[in-house]
């Protein structure tokens, strides 16, 4: 759109963290289904499972 | 190439691809279908939990009840947003939808299997209710037909990604992804985890069905099971949150106050929200209460902080819209200046402020450890469900509904009176429904109980009279919550069959999703969509105090109700 000279190579790399990770739909996915599996389903089942026996 | 098949709507602006558009219709049309099922089946359920009217024998009051559970709270919201999801990918990214042969095949198997658990149901035998605990069988094709639904939901899902990857690679648009997309792909990222904790549960529990496995540990079950039922809500708030911000912008041009704190507010679902599944095992022993508490405090009020920046950031949106319009008097000219009698805004006004007062409200009551000793099982637990999918999920899509009817589907709204009364009736109903279920719950009826009087049983039990009464009530907002649903469907359906064409060429068959005929489509892609002002320019003007007074309304009222719990609890108890 404007023909003033490219801005040095090295700023155009520099997107914030955060919106890199808000604009990579495979990250977000990642962590939606990562932190309820550790947080909710292994913890969760982990105190399922220790619960002793009847003897 | 037919690939690049577009038209452009006139009204609004939007781009529908030939096939993108046909699978949208085709999804919302079944999703009225079970709305319209599940519906009449929560009329009967209401009339018979009037104790007044008490219409249905026992059996079959659990058989309405599974039936409008199942139907209405998956089938119907689930078939519209994998509709939502092709609109939010296809049409506001102006791309063509990856692979549509097999988003066929997944609307194929959400069609099969929805109608194949309904019949289930009909049968009499798998009177399990949505929740199917074990050790309570059903039968095998309850599971199955579950299953199958969503398998092909799951297929939608990863469609819309595949189309978001389409849409970045052909460069349909410039800088990110509209903001409604991106709740929209918020859904899509918690309906792929529900469905995987779905399989993980629902799969054995069928094989147990059919006798290959010998048991399902109720407690494991609930444990996952929850992680699906919890979650799946979840989508749906994602869903009518990205339909907030959609109707926002359609009715008022509003932009978002600022795309970071929104994004970054549907980030915290993503992470946090589904963590709450843990509030629904609460009073289960054998968990421990750092699980319980971690999951349903630390991590659910981040979700529900996310909660109220979408409940004041679109408000908000609205106000500086109504604003820079000139609407300046003092705090609320701008929202009595709202087009009040225009259903697509005051449906999703309503279920905001519903949403938000009662829903959200309530939920953090219920998913406070200790007060949710008062009100678990009881009816309370419906009522405020009722006010979050009923109200919050089920009215936005009502009130976008409005809006695709001409925009979509091509016709013109019949019964424009109606339409315009419709949201009013429907959301004033439900409150009705909802705020008498939650006294009576806080009075201790239980939740999915046939008979409250107890008339037929060995031990008797006499609830307050107050509490009786109230459940009439309930009832009576539950009829006309049920008369504001079937003029939903009246006005939706008759459109399709009887609206006027605004497009010679949307045939009845068009309104069902088969194709226009090509000539209504060109071969021209749609312009690059550009980004949003917002993005563009940085910040805009951002004051909006009318919303800022409702925010305090809002903290306000919940501080008092927490309390009033809190008191009530510890007269409950008799702690000294
Ligand atoms: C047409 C108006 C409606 C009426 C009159 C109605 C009424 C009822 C009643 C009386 C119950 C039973 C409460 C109990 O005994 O525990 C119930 C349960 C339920 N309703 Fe509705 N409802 C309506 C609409 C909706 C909508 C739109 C949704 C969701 C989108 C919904 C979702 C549910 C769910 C999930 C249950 C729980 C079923 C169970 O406990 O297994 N209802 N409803
Ligand atoms: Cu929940």
């Amino acid at each position: 759109m404007s023909d003033q000279a490219d801005p040095p190579q090295g700023d155009q790399d520099e997107v914030p963290f955060m919106q890199k990770l808000l604009d990579n739909p495979f990250q977000l996915l990642a962590l939606g289904l990562i932190t309820p599996t550790i947080f909710y389903l292994i913890w969760g089942l982990a105190e399922v499972v220790g619960i002793p026996m009847a003897p | 190439m037919a690939d690049t098949l577009f038209r452009q709507c006139p009204r609004s602006g939007l781009f529908f691809h030939r096939t993108g558009e046909s699978l949208m219709k085709a999804h919302a049309v079944f999703a009225v279908v079970f709305f319209l099922i599940g519906g009449i089946f929560g009329l009967l359920v209401m009339l018979t939990r009037m104790p007044s009217v008490h219409l249905l024998d026992a059996e079959t009051f659990y058989m309405a009840l599974s039936i409008h559970g199942t139907d209405i709270l998956i089938f119907w919201i689930i078939f519209f947003e994998v509709a939502v999801l092709y609109f939010a990918s296809s049409t506001l990214l102006r791309v063509r939808p990856a692979a549509p042969a097999l988003g066929w095949l997944g609307f194929i198997l959400m069609v099969v299997g929805s109608i194949m658990t309904t019949l289930t149901f009909l049968r009499g035998n798998s009177s399990v209710m949505f929740t199917s605990y074990v050790p309570m069988p059903a039968e095998p094709t309850f599971y199955l037909g579950l299953i199958l639904f969503a398998v092909g939901a799951l297929v939608g899902c990863f469609l819309f990604l595949a189309t978001l990857v389409i849409a970045k690679r052909e460069k349909t648009y410039d800088g990110s992804i509209p903001l409604v997309t991106f709740g929209a792909l918020t859904a899509c990222i918690i309906a792929i985890l529900s469905i995987l904790f779905g399989a993980v549960i629902l799969i054995p529990t069928f094989l147990w069905s059919v006798g290959l496995i010998p048991e399902v540990d109720p407690l494991v079950y609930r444990t996952i099971w929850w992680g699906l039922g919890h979650s799946s809500q979840q989508i749906n708030v994602s869903a009518q949150v990205a339909i907030w911000y959609a109707i926002a912008a359609i009715v008022f041009g509003a932009t978002p106050m600022s795309e970071k704190v929104s994004r970054t507010a549907f980030l915290l679902y993503i992470l946090f929200l589904q963590l709450a599944s843990a509030h629904h095992l609460l009073v289960d022993p054998g968990i421990g209460s750092s699980w319980k508490v971690f999951n349903t405090s630390y991590a659910m009020y981040l979700a529900v902080l996310a909660s109220m920046v979408h409940g004041l950031t679109v408000p908000g949106s609205i106000e500086v819209a109504q604003r820079r319009k000139g609407y300046t008097n003092g705090l609320f000219e701008w929202l009595r200046k709202a087009p009040w009698d225009n259903p697509v805004f005051s449906g999703m006004f309503l279920s905001l402020i519903i949403f938000g007062f009662l829903g959200g409200i309530t939920g953090v009551i219920m998913g406070t450890e200790q007060i949710n000793l008062i009100i678990h099982n009881t009816i309370f637990v419906p009522g405020h469900f009722h006010a979050t999918v009923a109200v919050g999920t089920t009215l936005a899509f009502m009130a976008i509904t409005y809006f695709l009817i001409p925009v979509l589907f091509q016709r013109e709204l019949i019964l424009p009176k109606l339409a315009k009364w419709q949201p009013y009736l429907f959301a004033g109903g439900m409150t009705m429904l909802v705020i008498f279920m939650l006294g009576a719950g806080t009075l201790g009826v239980p939740r999915r109980h046939w008979d409250v009087s107890f008339s037929d049983a060995l031990m008797q039990y006499q609830y307050a009279g107050t509490a009786i009464t109230m459940l009439g009530m309930a009832g009576l907002g539950g009829i006309l919550a049920a008369v504001g649903g079937g003029a939903y469907v009246l006005i939706a359906v008759g459109s399709l069959v009887f609206g006027r064409r605004l497009d010679q060429n949307a045939t009845l068959l068009a309104s069902f999703g088969v194709p226009l005929k090509p000539g209504s489509y060109t071969l021209v892609r749609p312009e690059r969509l550009g980004m949003t002002p917002a993005e563009a320019e940085g910040a805009v003007s951002h004051a909006a105090p009318g919303t800022f007074t409702l925010a305090l309304v809002f903290l306000a009222t919940f501080v008092v109700y927490f309390f009033i719990n809190a008191k009530y609890l510890s007269s409950l108890w008799h702690m000294s």
